[in-house]
């Protein structure tokens, strides 16, 4: 399946990626404004990591032997057989952080800005293809593509 | 081919799961005494809290069994096994032969050697049943209740009480609550969270005798102490409940099993709270009864019983769980007891924040994270390979620690493969 990958050498560590991610998983996704302005904006779901000069991104990997699915108390994380991407069911998570005491690479974060639930990257699967973060970074620091 | 899944938590689905993986086509029957759906057993803490309605504790959606082609046979008991014949005979009478079996029977509550815990009011506090009586003798006015246990089942349960109104005492034998998974200074900074909640907590005691004729009206503790109560929550625990196999498969405190969950018996295998499998921190066999080993042994179960050989490397102690909002994580050695062990910590009891990682040989064995717990499945990932921190040992402290403080080589390596490596 594709995935998200990150160029670190040509990441600026501008975070448009968080900016485009909050935006596209907002009440408001086509409203830059308005998903901001409005409500309170959920997190993001792609992490930049700093250290001067070093940046980049990173989101959930989408395993294929994800543990975030396995450790999960409620079933509310899990696999989407058609497509692959690991999901978390949002109703039926209860906020317990089991997946981020799992997830080795700490792609799982907590969101607290409503009712408790786990969040992580869904690879945009609600939109129409290539993934907020990925179009919109402006160095191509993102690359979503199959590799082996 | 014929599989017998006994059980229908955790352990049991990972095998529906896993048998499935490689064989679409072989008879699964699921037997459990309970006559719910997949149920998420820590879920009850929450459904007697009202946090979470009873059809949203399914562990699997509804059309799970279909799916998957399982025949599920709830609300039946296994009377016995039959190993030679290869069926298990049920209470009713039903006989169900099996090529393979999954014993997956979980754990039951330690009932303490007290005499009076037969009385009316007295409850554990691992199944829905426990909570739907718990609830309906709440709902029925009793107002007081003591928990023996200040574990995670009985912290869940004084949590969930005290949410109901009722007043609630928790009775501890430890020198500090949750014993197993936090040291004396978190420990402190957890109880006086739950405190200020409005628990109350009576540690370094426990309960010699319950009053009452038949309903609970209070105990007494070992140094006299009285405490009147009308409810009585026991939760010291849970041991594996190897009723069914006993005298048949080897059985330490639990079934023993070997990388493949295989009993010491042909075409059985065991999974989750009732097996004692291979521990990757201590390098010896434990009972280890937590959700996320019960499901991942269970899918090992699973597929080695149809057919494909699959190792599970090990089981490692780890727990999440929260109050109000304090989370906590916690995994492997949290408490060392000699020498060997390097300990970085940081501590702000403020604020309830505590970070506190445990080295040996500059590899991490354990942590323990109050408050500040994000991105802790890296350090639970680096328990799990056993790496040399060296290279990055300065930064572990830094709550903000990630993969921008791995060397870049190895950085690259973890994050450009896309799946665990």
């Amino acid at each position: 399946m594709k995935r998200v990958y990150a160029k670190e050498e040509v990441c600026a560590g501008c975070k448009l990626c968080e900016v485009h991610c909050i935006v596209a998983h907002s009440q408001y996704p086509n409203d830059v404004v308005k998903a901001f302005k409005k409500g309170v904006p959920p997190l993001s779901r792609v992490i930049v990591e700093e250290n001067r000069p070093v940046s980049f991104a990173l989101q959930c990997r989408h395993c294929d032997d994800a543990p975030c699915t396995k450790a999960c108390i409620t079933g509310a994380m899990h696999r989407d057989p058609k497509t692959g991407i690991v999901i978390n069911d949002e109703e039926r998570c209860v906020g317990c952080w089991t997946c981020i005491l799992a997830c080795p690479f700490g792609a799982v974060q907590r969101d607290e800005t409503g009712k408790k639930a786990a969040s992580k990257c869904d690879l945009c699967s609600n939109g129409d293809g290539v993934p907020a973060c990925v179009a919109n970074c402006p160095n191509d620091a993102l690359i979503f593509e199959e590799r082996e | 081919m014929d599989y017998v899944i006994i059980g229908n938590s955790a352990a049991a689905v990972g095998a529906v799961e896993g048998i499935r993986q490689v064989d679409r086509e072989g008879r699964i029957t699921v037997i459990s005494d309970e006559p719910y759906h997949t149920y998420s057993r820590p879920l009850i803490s929450y459904w007697l809290a009202g946090k979470v309605a009873e059809d949203k504790m399914i562990f699997r959606k509804e059309n799970f069994y279909e799916n998957n082609n399982v025949n599920p046979m709830l609300g039946s008991r296994v009377r016995r096994i039959d190993f030679a014949g290869r069926k298990a005979e049920l209470e009713d009478g039903t006989v169900v032969p099996y090529k393979r079996l999954l014993v997956a029977a979980g754990g039951k509550p330690v009932i303490p050697p007290v005499d009076g815990l037969d009385k009316k009011g007295v409850f554990t506090f691992t199944k829905l049943n426990d909570v739907k009586e718990i609830k309906h003798a709440a709902a029925a006015g009793k107002r007081k209740a003591v928990v023996i246990g200040a574990g995670l089942i009985g912290l869940k349960a004084a949590e969930a009480l005290n949410k109901l109104g009722v007043d609630v005492t928790v009775v501890e034998l430890a020198n500090r609550i949750l014993p197993v998974i936090l040291d004396d200074e978190a420990g402190q900074m957890v109880q006086g969270y739950l405190e200020e909640a409005g628990i109350k907590f009576i540690l370094n005691n426990s309960v010699s005798k319950v009053s009452g004729d038949a309903e609970v009206t209070g105990v007494t503790l070992r140094d006299d102490t009285v405490i009147n109560c009308e409810m009585l929550v026991v939760a010291i625990g849970v041991k594996p409940n190897t009723g069914l196999v006993e005298g048949r498969v080897s059985v330490n405190r639990g079934i023993l099993v070997n990388e493949k969950m295989e009993t010491s018996l042909d075409g059985v295998y065991a999974a989750g709270d009732v097996s004692e499998g291979f521990d990757i921190i201590s390098g010896t066999n434990r009972v280890l009864p937590l959700l996320p080993n019960a499901y991942l042994q269970g899918e090992t179960a699973g597929r080695n019983m149809a057919g494909v050989e699959t190792i599970f490397n090990g089981g490692l102690a780890m727990n999440a769980i929260g109050f109000g909002d304090l989370p906590m994580l916690t995994a492997g050695i949290v408490k060392p007891d000699s020498e060997e062990f390097e300990i970085l910590v940081n501590a702000n009891p403020e604020t309830c924040s505590y970070r506190k990682i445990i080295l040996k040989d500059n590899r991490i064995v354990g942590y323990i994270l109050l408050n500040k717990v994000d991105r802790a499945g890296i350090l639970t990932g680096l328990i799990r390979e056993k790496a040399d921190i060296t290279p990055f040992k300065e930064r572990l402290m830094s709550p903000g620690f990630g993969y921008v403080d791995f060397p870049e080589p190895d950085r690259k390596a973890r994050l450009s493969g896309g799946a665990v490596q």
